[in-house]
């Protein structure tokens, strides 16, 4: 080996370990350039599976989640007098469309992230029967559901009993929640012998944890879907639209289901 | 004569009352002695404003308490009276309210000529539309002694009712007070530390100190024991009752007479016949041990002593009795060394003042 | 515009406290008399119990009603021994949490006046021969005056404003327990913005007139006086 091949050897070696410094300095950088972190506001009945996603998020992105829970007609509220949420994740669709028109959502954002089940619950084991007949035969002093003016389980349960020509003659029984977690509150303490919840509220890895429920069937109300949007406030923060990228993953999605919502059929 | 049977016990912590007294059922007793005593404790005892445990009251025959049998009259079933230190008017109601208040709520039919009576012997029909925001102290006071007396109570119980007021609020009240039992017949209970008030009201005198009763008596025997310390006091003195006898106008001189002798005081406004209280300071009295030829003292009576206590200031006390009335002298130790006084021998007491107390 | 629906909460939520203070002052006067005059050890322990719906957030104090109130709690059980059902979603089940959540309200102001009365003039008036409930109502009530106006006014207003408790325990129904601060909060909910304010005007125009009501006016009145 001749001397200049050593010497051509040392220069390959020093320009490859220069390379590889580089490397590790880029790599570092954008590493902490994209750990960011987003406010989200999520509706209250979101708040379990969401705690999960945003776990699974951090560890698949980096970037971190700060959930804000509460009633999605207060976020909106709170949205138009400037709040400082950067993603939205509603109870209902209409609020996010509201928003969009309203211009605070960055165009195109808006998406179906869940699909609400709506069950028919009581505290009592044995009292729902499996096909829902109860609401026929009755022997119920209280039925408990979300207000149908705020929350969309409540509209939807309002459209079952429409659908089975039962409302006339339930109407009387209604107590009504302010949301659906107080609805679920009602029926828990049982207050209330039965009522129209979320299905997320009652199932533990797919099963309906106590009581006696029936799982109405989705061809009894117009669909519960549950729309994500990024608020023009996250528009430049790379965690929003990282979260709402993340929403869609497969990871997410099982999370999604398995706390009791159905998927977003995709386009 | 019906007595005042009253005996108490209680304690609390700190203080305690411990009596058992006879009173008479008529005239003005008064509970004489320093603050805290428990002079008026005693006589929230009587009213059943506080319920001692070991208790017993008989007023007129009838039981008020008896802790044995566990009887116990509550306040508003006791035919009494109270008038207390501060009037304790009620500030929503007028005068004229506050006078039926009770009136309304006796049971037996009350005698309307007793409230009119009431009210001109206290000068108050003027007062009669006011709230009591609007009235003086005095006059405060002598509403509220009005209310008391309006009801005919068996038993009136005053709880230094002058205290809260000043001299001459006082002097406007006193007067009242004393014609008070020459109108009725209802006995008096009166809570004082005044000596001055005492010895003007005074028929009956319980001397207390420490919860528990230390004399009593009349107050001519009570204020002059000389174990006791008001003997002692600077302000020591005797009360006499007297009766006047005779107005000498041109000397400006009025002479009563008491139980053993006559006095000449000065001139008296009232009629012959008239009772009155005279008050002797054992400072103004000077023994002699003949009767002086000459001398300007008006008031020379023979006195024999009684006893004789000397204190630790140099001055001796010397009881003495004119007549049926005894009688305290302040004198210097060095005289009755040198008139070698004893008890038992005749004297002459030289009186240099008194002073007429209604 | 009010609504009819909104007029019926605000008639309904007038019935609700109506119905509370009368609750409130034959249920307090009792109560604050005892605590003004006890010398028990438990007056401690009840003024801070009285004084709780104070300081708990309405919500918590709204559902342990609930939990309470319903057919598996002690007071549930209980009512529904009597007969009476349970209470939430009930308008006397409302009206019980409202006694109960402005309770504090009524019987402080009456406790103070209560208190400031003193020891004097009921020992004058039982020696006037009045019995312990004649001197209540011949020489307490007309001194305390002033207490039971505050009281009654604070109670009242308080009453008409409380939220959280109806949340938890009403239930929503028209014309039972849909009163006007759930139905403000209603109408803001479902972002129907002027209604909430027409509806939340006349509460505060409500609120802000008791108020002056209690400074100006009363303050004028003869207050009870030490007596003299």
């Amino acid at each position: 080996m001749s001397f200049n091949c050593l010497k051509s050897l040392l220069l390959t070696l020093n320009l490859f370990s220069k390379s590889i410094f580089l490397t590790l300095f880029l790599v570092s950088f954008s590493a902490i350039a994209l750990a960011e972190t987003t406010l989200v506001a999520v509706a209250a009945n979101f708040g379990q599976p969401m705690a999960e996603i945003s776990g699974a998020f951090k560890k698949a992105t980096g970037h971190s989640a700060k959930l804000s829970l509460g009633s999605s007609g207060k976020f909106v509220a709170q949205f138009e007098s400037g709040a400082p949420f950067e993603v939205f994740l509603s109870a209902d669709n209409e609020k996010p469309l509201k928003l969009e028109h309203a211009g605070l959502t960055v165009p195109g954002s808006r998406f179906t992230y869940a699909v609400g089940k709506l069950a028919l619950w009581s505290a009592t084991a044995g009292l729902v029967d499996g096909q829902g007949q109860i609401l026929d035969k009755g022997g119920f002093k209280h039925l408990a559901l979300a207000d149908p003016k705020l929350a969309p389980y409540g509209a939807a349960a309002i459209e079952v009993m429409k659908n089975k020509g039962l409302l006339k003659k339930l109407q009387p029984l209604f107590v009504e929640g302010e949301n659906i977690a107080q609805t679920h509150q009602f029926v828990r303490t049982g207050n209330a012998e039965l009522g129209f919840l979320a299905l997320s509220q009652i199932i533990d890895n797919g099963k309906i944890i106590t009581g006696s429920g029936w799982i109405v069937p989705e061809n009894l109300h117009s669909p519960i879907l549950q729309d994500a949007v990024l608020l023009k406030t996250g528009e430049k923060n790379p965690a929003a639209s990282a979260l709402l990228q993340f929403l869609k993953s497969p990871e997410a999605l099982a999370i999604i289901e398995k706390y009791g919502y159905g998927l977003p059929k995709s386009k | 004569m019906t007595r005042i049977e009253a005996r108490f016990q209680l304690d609390y912590g700190g203080f305690k009352l411990d009596v058992d007294l006879q009173l008479p059922s008529a005239g003005i007793t008064v509970l004489f002695g320093p603050s805290g005593c428990g002079k008026t404790t005693l006589l929230r005892c009587i009213a059943g404003l506080q319920c001692p445990p070991e208790g017993f009251l008989k007023i007129n025959g009838s039981i008020w308490q008896n802790s044995e049998d566990g009887v116990f009259l509550p306040p508003h079933k006791r035919p009494l009276g109270y008038v207390f230190q501060e009037a304790n008017l009620f500030p929503h109601l007028s005068v004229q309210e506050n006078l039926h208040y009770g009136l309304k709520r006796i049971k037996q039919n009350p005698e309307p000529v007793n409230l009119e009576q009431t009210v001109e012997l206290l000068g108050i029909g003027h007062l009669m539309g006011r709230m009591p925001e609007r009235l003086s102290g005095g006059e405060r006071q002598r509403v509220a002694i009005a209310r008391a007396l309006a009801l005919n109570p068996d038993i009136l119980l005053m709880d230094e009712p002058l205290a809260a007021l000043d001299f001459k609020r006082k002097q406007e009240i006193l007067p009242f007070l004393s014609r008070l039992h020459q109108h009725r017949a209802i006995p008096v209970l009166y809570v004082t530390h005044a000596q001055q008030e005492m010895a003007q009201l005074a028929d009956y005198l319980v001397i207390m100190a420490d919860g528990r009763e230390i004399a009593s008596g009349l107050p001519a025997d009570t204020l002059t024991r000389l174990e006791l310390p008001l003997a002692q006091d600077r302000e020591a003195a005797t009360v006499w009752p007297v009766t006047i006898v005779e107005h000498e106008a041109d000397y400006h001189l009025t002479r009563v007479a008491f139980a053993g002798g006559t006095l000449s005081l000065p001139i008296i406004n009232a009629a012959v016949g008239t009772p009155l209280r005279v008050q002797i300071y054992a400072r103004d009295v000077s023994i002699a041990l003949e009767s002086p030829a000459a001398t300007s003292i008006l008031n020379v009576l023979p006195a024999t002593i009684t006893g004789i206590a000397d204190d630790h200031r140099g001055q001796s006390v010397v009881k003495l009795q004119a007549g049926t009335q005894p009688l305290l002298a302040h004198i210097t130790q060095k005289s009755a060394r040198l008139l070698d006084l004893q008890v038992g021998m005749p004297v002459y007491v030289q009186i240099k003042g008194t002073s007429i107390l209604n | 515009m009010l609504t009819p629906a909104d007029i019926e909460t605000l008639l309904l939520t007038f019935k609700v406290a109506s119905l509370a203070t009368a609750l409130m002052l034959l249920l307090g006067t009792p109560l604050a008399w005892w605590l003004a005059r006890t010398r028990s050890g438990w007056k401690g322990i009840i003024n801070a119990v009285v004084a709780l719906p104070l300081v708990l957030p309405p919500t918590v104090l709204g559902f342990y009603l609930l939990v309470l109130m319903g057919p598996a709690g002690a007071v549930g059980k209980i009512t529904t021994w009597l007969g009476l059902g349970s209470l939430p979603f009930t308008f006397a089940g409302l009206v019980i949490a409202s006694v109960l959540y402005s309770m504090p309200f009524v019987v402080q102001p009456l406790q103070a006046s209560f208190t400031s009365i003193g020891a004097q003039p009921l020992e004058a008036a039982a020696t006037l021969r009045a019995g312990p409930l004649d001197t209540f109502f011949s020489i307490v009530v007309p001194l305390a005056k002033p207490g039971f106006m505050t009281g009654a006014i604070l109670g009242f207003a308080h009453t008409v404003g409380e939220f959280g408790v109806v949340l938890m325990v009403g239930g929503n129904i028209p014309d039972k327990t849909r009163v006007v601060s759930v139905q403000i909060y209603n109408h803001v909910e479902a972002l129907e913005y002027s209604e909430a304010h027409w509806l939340a005007g006349c509460l505060l125009v409500f609120s802000f007139s008791v108020l002056l009501v209690l400074y100006t006016v009363l303050k004028t009145q003869p207050v009870a006086h030490p007596l003299k």
